[in-house]
């Protein structure tokens, strides 16, 4: 085997692992530029991507459950139409890490023009502006509902 | 403050397809150059092994799409590289020494991968670990402790790593490792309130109560005894930094790291000051060149010098000269033969494989999750470093095994079982809310108490 061949062998070996190299941080991409960051004074413009409440009238609704306060302030959930859990309970939807909340806390799922929240009958209870909320409270845009130290928000 | 959306994402199975062909053509070409600068000829088995490593990865591949559909698309091809690089720097040492591991290391990748696939066939939901926290905890010492037991241990240069059964040796450790990272993040998922929390603070620092030292103090404690007991520094330093680095995950305490890198410091000290093996490496550390002393590390660095920017080429170099050229210290084969440019592309692959761990963490919507995944691949991460850092003079040399390449049946099941608890948890964190199961939701309409 000529050494010309050999050498060219060796280099190209060399590219190939970099062009790969390459080739994940190209795939990987996607991880840094395909997560959208929003800031809130951007406004709370609806995600086109991001599923519609399911009987919502045609009005565009809140899409997302954002936490606003609490260990996991800055997570959001998207909204789904067969409802979402929040709870301690790691089978919930949003799962909190808060002394607080019951393992399955507190339910939201849309009805036919607003989303109603459902406290599960937890023990220490769900806030809506200040008041406990019982099953079937309707969520207006921009209410806060506190459970326990988390605090979570409807967006649009 | 700003909130991140979600966006679907692609499941990215076919460019895992692609990157994992395009890994392939790299090993087959590296297999190929050892043959024909060592013979002249391409090696005989090249369409067979070729053949057979693509249908194994390939067979790991449809599992994935079958059943983690939405798994993270680059750890597979990073691991098949890396797991297909190291078959043939062992194979190329095999030729300079006569020995016959890469056959070995070649049954050992087919049974490590479809392990791994059954693992990702089996645990459906990685939440299900978090039940056998404390079964993980009690496997995991039980591992690490098995070499020490009078029958089945076994001592080999002056180490008490490796279990002999039935003419098998193994190194349980390794899956100990895992145990471990299992029960780390079982644990500090429930107690790091407690951890995180109370304590005083002196001099901005955040000082955890006295009581609450105890996990720190345990695992430490049994890091010395791996130390003392099994001389062995490498998994004694890589189970306490595993530990250290998951509380402070889990806590975002930075008094945690500085208690723990103290305890190491003082623990690092008093065994150098005690025992011999630990003043021999870093003396060799010091002055690799020094008379009376191994000369393993200095011959590793010669290896190294040798190959320069761009390597010998494979086959041209003379790794074999080095002890355990095709485990401990391959890295200084590879560096030897393909050079400063390629072993820093090996170091990038190793860099994103723990990335795509540590994104994966990040995507995740549990604390169990994040801890474990996190865990895992900052493993594979500390693991790196103390080798290549021990071969290239950064640190004291430890022996451990490079993740994926060194030769060794152990160390590499237990990698890729790491990979495929890896994948899991990215299918988990990365599945639409669109696809999650609905169920919990179900059953919440008959709620259960309050639960608190």
């Amino acid at each position: 085997m000529s050494e010309l061949t050999l050498n060219v062998i060796r280099l190209g070996l060399l590219a190939l692992l970099w062009a790969f190299v390459f080739s994940i941080v190209g795939a990987l991409r996607a991880d840094l530029y395909g997560t959208k960051v929003q800031t809130r004074t951007q406004g709370r413009r609806a995600d086109a991507r991001a599923p519609r409440p399911g009987r919502g009238k045609g009005q565009a609704g809140p899409t997302h459950l954002a936490v606003v306060a609490g260990s996991l302030r800055g997570t959001t959930v998207p909204l789904h139409s067969d409802g979402i859990l929040i709870g301690r309970n790691p089978e919930c939807t949003l799962v909190l890490t808060d002394d607080f909340a019951s393992g399955r806390h507190l339910r939201i799922y849309p009805g036919s023009d607003a989303w109603y929240a459902d406290d599960l009958d937890s023990t220490n209870g769900t806030f809506v502006d200040q008041r406990r909320i019982d099953t079937g409270y309707r969520l207006e845009p921009g209410s806060q509902i506190r459970i326990g130290q988390t605090v979570l928000e409807l967006r649009r | 403050m700003s909130t991140v959306t979600d966006v679907r994402p692609p499941t990215g199975r076919t460019t895992e397809l692609l990157l994992l062909v395009f890994a392939i053509a790299i090993v087959l070409l590296a297999y190929a150059n050892v043959g024909l600068s060592t013979s002249g000829s391409l090696p005989v088995g090249l369409v067979a092994h070729g053949v057979g490593f693509l249908v194994v990865t390939v067979a790991f591949h449809l599992v994935i799409r079958y059943r983690a559909r939405y798994a993270d698309p680059l750890l597979l091809p990073i691991a098949t590289l890396l797991n297909g690089l190291g078959l043939v720097m062992i194979h190329r040492i095999d030729i300079g020494t006569g020995s016959g591991a890469a056959t070995r290391q070649l049954i050992w990748t087919a049974v490590s991968i479809a392990v791994a696939a059954g693992v990702l066939w089996l645990v459906h939901d990685h939440r299900v670990l978090r039940r056998y926290t404390f079964t993980a905890m009690a496997l995991g010492f039980v591992l690490l402790l098995l070499p020490m037991l009078p029958v089945v241990g076994l001592e080999i240069n002056g180490s008490r790593l490796w279990i002999s059964l039935f003419g098998f040796t193994f190194q349980p450790g390794e899956i100990a490792k895992i145990a471990l990272t299992v029960f780390f993040a079982g644990y500090l998922v429930q107690t790091r309130d407690a951890l995180s929390l109370v304590g005083t603070r002196v001099l901005g620092l955040q000082l955890p109560r006295g009581r609450d030292l105890g996990p720190i103090l345990a695992a430490w404690g049994l890091s010395v005894l791996i130390l003392v007991a099994q001389r062995d520094l490498g998994s004694s330093l890589l189970f306490f930094g595993l530990f250290v680095a998951m509380l402070y995950l889990a806590t975002e305490r930075i008094s945690w790291v500085v208690i723990g890198l103290a305890l190491f410091a003082g623990g690092a000290y008093i065994a150098w000051r005690l025992f011999s093996h630990v003043q021999t490496r870093v003396d060799l550390w010091l002055d690799p060149f020094a008379p009376g002393l191994s000369d393993q590390v200095a011959r590793g660095v010669m290896g190294m010098a040798h190959g320069g920017l761009f390597g010998t080429g494979l086959g041209e170099g003379y790794p074999y000269e080095t002890y355990f050229a095709n485990s401990d210290y391959i890295v200084a084969s590879f560096a030897e033969e393909l050079g400063l440019v390629g072993i820093f592309a090996m170091i990038m692959l190793f860099a994103l494989l723990v990335e795509r761990g540590l994104r994966t963490a990040i995507g995740a919507r549990e604390g169990f999750g994040k801890l474990l995944a996190a865990g895992l691949s900052f493993s594979i991460a500390l693991q790196c470093f103390v080798v290549i850092g021990g071969i290239t003079r950064v640190i004291p040399l430890t022996g451990l095994t490079t993740p994926f390449l060194s030769a060794g049946g152990s160390s590499l099941l237990a990698n890729w079982i790491i990979v495929a608890l890896l994948l899991r948890i990215s299918d988990h964190a990365r599945r639409p809310v669109s696809e999650r199961p609905v169920e919990p939701v179900r059953r919440a309409e008959q709620p259960v108490g309050g639960g608190t």
